[in-house]
């Protein structure tokens, strides 16, 4: 059984009881247990089920690594599934849940999936569920999503708070053991500005775990005295709960705080997503030990050596009662000699090496501990927990020779350097044959804007497995960031580490090393998503020759942890089944994050109200407090129509339509772009940049023109008025504003450099009012203080002056065909100015009127909209535009494209009016057909309506569209698509619906 | 006349630092060559300060012009006063090629006041803001969380300007980050 051991427990605080509940029984322990230590120390060994199989699996490791012991924390609202019990710091309150099992941990209906694991191989999904394909959906799909997965996905809107933080530093330092420690302060006392984070709540890594002394002292000690100093350094962030998730282009790297895990209930954010930029990148981020490929290997009690060290020396947690050490290296040895010290039983080493003669085996042989060499395990006894191993012959086919009660095996197959953040951003790895892994290739690190490296790897995260030589490399690495810096290192002495020697490993990919067959489908690779060494060998038969391809048909790697353990003992499998080196098969990519993170920390604030900016008028808020239905407009939002008590919003549309049309209407234009351009030059720009000629417009005049880009296509529309001899303002479109200001400062700044124009973007200094319809103009009079007369203002004009005492510049332009004043006014006094016209327009019953009024407005008259009647393909000609194209201009942006042989093909759909038949309107979007099938048998087509409203004003459908040929094609009658319906019958008829001479506008 | 009305009707939120709408102040945007000695002359007839070199921020009185790109600045003066700077300042430019337009209501202008109100910027927008990199006399054009703001140092702590538009936004975002127990601690 799993314990709590007396004496011990360098992280626990055993003042502190902090009690939680796991699968609802309450269990207690103490403050600075992670869940894993809690619960062992609860003998709650086996903690969740497998992903495939549902094979009971407890705590392999003891950190970031684990694959196998994750629940579901919290609930409702705080809800979290997949969440690693080593890494979970426990809490008073803390609930948590095992995942992948029903109806219970103990008795799982899904565990019968084991026994069909002979037919479950790699692929097998792929093979079986291929044909025939309408099953997929409709049984396949769902059987298979209800078997697999891990944890639940939360059913609520997460309750916390996230946020990001940006920081700056020369040198950022990812992990806080002893090398990373040690960078610090070499970079620290050059004066650089040094962030140095670590992912646990504690510093120093795993030396004092395994006693190393550093300076004649326990690394404790030197470790305390490390901190003391960094902290006293002005220059230093030091940030623990913080992991290095990701480093990517030019020194950006995020790191991720766990600010409030350990106190949910605390105000502040929950976690923290440091935007780093940094000059240099050390990446201290340690080792991780291998599992070994046994029969049995996934067995809850089998655990990495390290993590049984861990357990008993961090939290004072024995997993065992008796212990069997099975390793092919001399690390594992300090957890046979560190239990020996605690007085727990080992009653085996088994090594598979056949001579076992380095000083940590010497030492453990003097403490009268029996070391089997050359041998393994071929397997291991029990279901739940482990109750035995089975020692072989490493060499043999796994005859047991020797059957060791036991309930827990600590084993070892080497270790592996942390190269996650090195490579995120392309750092290459090298195969270390002595150490039998891949370690950082200092010669080709990930590369920064100057072609030099910007990561640095230091201490067993660099291959340098032995405290001393851990302590040396972080301090090269320091020294070399400020070097690469160009600041000065700086003095200090070096501390020197002492541990143990430890003689060569033996890289051991398969145990025994000739295992049956049999033996192979007991032997876990991937423990998270139940892949075999069998299951590599299948796909390596089946012609997977690299390994990202085996990768995805075995889903090795693939699961939460991403292979922390796997990866290598994987590829190595492939690499044997295919007879290849292991570095000639290589490692699958290493991607960000290093572990999970939450996806409320990548949102950081943007959430509920402020997900995104919303862009509001000045009356917006007049608009809110009087019915105003929004409908989005690029950022911003605007009224669709003002919804009065019991109307629909078609009602309402038709009644402000009517309005209009009869009375008087009141628009809020405001968010139309407003962009000021003046020089000596503006008129010569406004030439290159409009279709149409506007250097020839005068001064208090108004000008409609049109802009394409360089292939030709419309992008823009809008009116221009010419304010002086230099200067214009151009009213872009709502969602085109800051667009086109780019365009023309793009323009400028890149081509026209030589020319005298400045642009500035004014759209948000005013409130743009449109006061529309045969009683405007008596609003305006009343509103007094200008003369807007039809001969001193006429249409196409502009004036300015006040308007009830408010400064105003008013544009006679009509999008709606109605006599129609805009009027601008300093944004501060928009609501102001709109508060007078509806007092002054009462008693002419003017009314407020939405954007789909506006649109119907606009489509009975003709009037083109940008993003309805253009898509980016669409060029002025195609809307009968040629009016507004210029033949007496050189040159326009878009004017030698517009001449291409598609461009003038007289094939290309043109705009007409649409008339349905039946009086109904068309569907929006649908399309004209033809005669006869393309080559992918569908119906072929020869137009596609562009708008269409229901019109109040002529009590009928109205549609515009791009038809082939069509404005030769007047009084044809076309077939429209309808969705589930039979088509609908239209003719093609002038665009211009309503008032086709334009006599209204011009009153 | 009366009191314009501002984007955020002097909204105030007090969290760990306190963001608030400061008063109306008179905002133009003036462009041409900054290179100009004329140019500069007609600056500093005007405002009293000497053309800001790249990112920096001058102060004097009532006036306040800020770099804002090679061949713009930002011109700060009393709100009632900015139509009659605008006019100065293009009187007296005369030919030079310029531009000078009052911006005063196309802008929101917050203020971020107390000890930690470095940090609170730092959490939206991607800024150096330690004291070491960013202090008084400096301006910076960047993003905060979705929108482009400027922002730039006081006694007590940052001037904000965003688009009047987005007022409301920049302001929630603000007070969101500033909510008490966020405090970071790390830009000292």
């Amino acid at each position: 059984m799993s314990r709590r051991i007396q004496q011990g427990g360098r992280l626990i605080d055993r003042a502190q009881r902090e009690s939680f509940a796991f699968n609802g029984r309450q269990m207690s322990g103490f403050a600075g247990d992670t869940l894993a230590s809690a619960l062992l120390a609860n003998d709650q060994m086996m903690m969740g089920r497998s992903f495939k199989y549902h094979r009971p699996r407890g705590p392999v490791a003891s950190g970031a690594e684990e694959p196998n012991a994750l629940v579901g924390l919290s609930a409702g609202a705080r809800f979290e599934p997949n969440q690693r019990t080593t890494t979970t710091e426990i809490y008073t309150g803390l609930t948590a849940r095992s995942q992948n099992h029903w109806p219970s941990l103990d008795y799982d209906i899904g565990a019968l999936n084991g026994f069909l694991s002979p037919f479950l191989p790699a692929g097998f999904y792929y093979k079986t569920f291929m044909h025939p394909r309408p099953l997929w959906k409709a049984l396949f799909e769902p059987v298979i999503r209800h078997s697999a997965g891990l944890g639940k996905a939360p059913t609520e809107g997460d309750a916390d708070r996230y946020e990001h933080f940006y920081f700056f530093a020369d040198v950022m330092i990812v992990g806080g053991g002893i090398a990373g420690l040690q960078a610090a302060l070499a970079a620290g006392r050059a004066g650089a500005k040094v962030l140095l984070i670590e992912q646990t709540a504690h510093w120093g890594g795993r030396a004092p775990v395994d006693g190393v002394m550093i300076g004649g002292k326990p690394a404790d000690e030197w470790i305390a005295a490390t901190l003391d100093t960094l902290n006293a350094m002005d220059n230093v962030t030091l940030r623990s709960r913080t992991m290095g998730a990701g480093v990517y282009d030019h020194g950006y790297a995020l790191a991720y705080e766990r600010c409030e895990d350990a106190v949910p209930q605390a105000r502040g954010p929950r976690h923290r997503l440091w935007r780093v930029r940094a000059g240099q990148i050390i990446t201290a981020t340690g080792a991780i030990e291998r599992p070994l490929s046994f029969p049995g290997n996934d067995v809850p009690g089998v655990m990495l050596a390290s993590a049984v060290r861990d357990y008993l020396v961090n939290w004072a947690v024995a997993v065992g009662k008796r212990t069997v050490i099975v390793t092919n290296n001399d690390d594992a040895y300090r957890t046979a000699i560190a239990l020996h010290d605690a007085g727990e039983a080992v009653p085996v080493i088994v090594d598979a090496r056949p001579d076992a003669k380095g000083p940590l085996p010497e030492r453990a042989r003097a403490l009268g501990i029996r070391i089997e060499q050359g041998c393994g395990l071929s397997g291991v006894k029990g279901g739940k927990r482990v109750t035995g191993a089975q020692i072989c012959r490493q060499s043999g086919a796994g005859a047991v020779i020797e059957e060791v009660p036991c309930d827990a095996i600590a084993m070892s197959g080497g270790w592996s350097p942390v190269v996650h953040l090195w490579s995120h951003c392309g750092g290459k790895l090298t195969w270390d044959d002595a150490q039998a892994h891949f370690r950082p290739d200092p010669s080709r690190p990930p590369i920064g804007h100057d072609g030099a490296g910007f990561v640095i790897a230091a201490g067993s995260a660099n291959g340098e497995m032995l405290a001393g030589a851990c302590l040396q490399d972080g301090d090269a690495a320091g020294k070399a960031a400020i070097k690469a810096l160009g600041l000065k290192a700086k003095g200090g002495a070096i501390a020197q580490a002492e541990a143990e020697g430890e003689h060569p490993m033996m890289p051991v990919w398969l145990m025994p090393a000739d295992a049956t067959p049999e033996l192979k489908m007991k032997i876990f690779l991937d423990y998270q998503n139940d892949v075999k060494l069998s299951d590599v060998q299948l796909a390596a038969r089946e012609g997977y020759e690299s390994v990202e391809h085996t990768k995805r048909y075995t889903t090795l790697g693939m699961a939460t942890d991403q292979g922390k353990l796997s990866n290598i003992n994987g590829l190595a499998a492939l690499s044997q089944a295919l007879g290849a080196d292991i570095p000639d098969v290589g490692t699958t990519t290493f991607r960000p994050p290093y572990t999970p993170i939450s996806i409320g920390s990548i949102a950081g604030e943007a959430r509920g109200p402020i997900f995104q900016p919303i862009r509001q008028t000045p009356m917006h808020a007049w608009h809110s407090e009087n019915g105003a239905d929004f409908e989005p407009v690029g950022q911003w939002r605007r009224p669709y129509c003002y919804l009065r008590d019991g109307e629909t919003r078609a009602d309402a549309v038709t009644r402000e339509v009517r309005n209009t049309r009869q009375a008087v209407g009141l628009l809020d234009a405001s968010t139309l772009g407003k962009l000021v351009v003046k020089g000596p030059d503006a008129g010569k720009l406004l030439d290159l940049v409009y279709t149409n000629m506007m250097s020839t417009l005068k001064p208090g005049n108004c000008r409609y023109g049109l802009m394409c880009n360089d292939n030709g296509f419309l992008i823009d529309d809008g009116v221009v008025a010419r304010i002086d001899d230099q200067t214009f303002l151009c009213h872009t479109t709502t969602g085109g504003a800051e667009r086109i200001h780019a365009h023309l400062e793009e323009w400028l700044q890149t081509e026209w450099w030589d020319m005298q124009a400045y642009v500035a973007n004014l759209t948000e200094q005013y409130a743009q009012i449109a006061v529309v319809g045969p009683k405007a103009r008596t609003v305006l009079e009343k509103l007094g203080g200008m003369d807007v007369g039809r001969d001193t203002l006429p249409f196409m004009g502009w004036a300015e002056g006040e308007l009830a005492g408010i400064p105003a510049r008013v544009y006679r332009i009509s999008f709606s065909g109605e006599l129609s004043f805009e009027v601008a006014v300093p944004a501060s006094r928009g609501q102001e100015f709109w508060n007078k016209c509806l007092a002054a327009g009462a008693e002419f019953g003017i009314m407020p009127y939405g954007t789909e009024a506006l649109h119907v407005l606009r489509a009975e008259k003709g009037f083109i909209m940008i993003g309805d009647e253009t898509d980016g393909t669409v060029i002025p000609q195609d809307l009968g535009l040629n009016w507004a194209i210029s033949k007496k201009k050189d040159d326009f942006i878009g004017k030698r494209a517009q001449q291409r042989s598609h461009m003038t093909d007289p094939n290309r759909w043109k705009l007409v009016g649409l008339e349905t038949l039946d009086g109904t309107p068309l569907e929006d979007g649908a399309y004209a057909i033809a005669e006869g099938t393309n080559a992918n048998g569908q119906r072929k087509t020869q137009g596609r309506v562009t708008s269409t409203y229901y019109s109040p004003t002529l009590d009928r459908g109205i549609a515009m569209g791009l038809v082939l040929n069509g404005p030769d094609r007047m009084g044809e009658v076309l077939e429209f698509t309808r969705t589930d319906r039979p088509p609908q019958h239209a003719r093609i008829v002038d665009a211009v619906f309503y008032d086709k001479e334009g006599e209204k506008q011009n009153v | 006349m009366s009191d314009p009305a501002t984007p955020l009707n002097g909204a105030h939120y007090a969290g760990y630092v306190t963001i608030a709408e400061a008063a109306p102040r008179g905002m133009i945007t003036l462009r041409g060559d900054l290179g100009d000695k004329g140019f500069a002359k007609v600056v500093k007839a005007v405002t009293g300060l000497a053309l800001p070199g790249q990112r920096e921020f001058a102060a004097k009185g009532d006036f306040a012009v800020a770099w804002m790109s090679p061949d713009e600045l930002l011109v700060l003066c009393t709100y009632d006063r900015a139509n009659a700077v605008v006019a100065d300042l293009t009187a007296q430019l005369g030919d030079l090629h310029s531009l000078a337009v009052n911006v005063s209501d196309a802008r929101a202008l917050i203020e971020i006041t107390g000890d930690d109100a470095r940090e609170v910027l730092a959490k939206l927008a991607p800024v150096d803001l330690s004291p070491g990199a960013f202090g008084p006399g400096q301006i910076r054009r960047s993003r905060l969380a979705q929108v482009p703001a400027a922002f730039w140092m006081t006694d007590t702590g940052f001037q904000l300007v965003c688009f009047r538009s987005v007022a409301d936004y920049v302001f929630e975002a603000l007070s969101t980050v500033a909510q008490p127990g966020s405090r970071v601690g790390a830009l000292v």
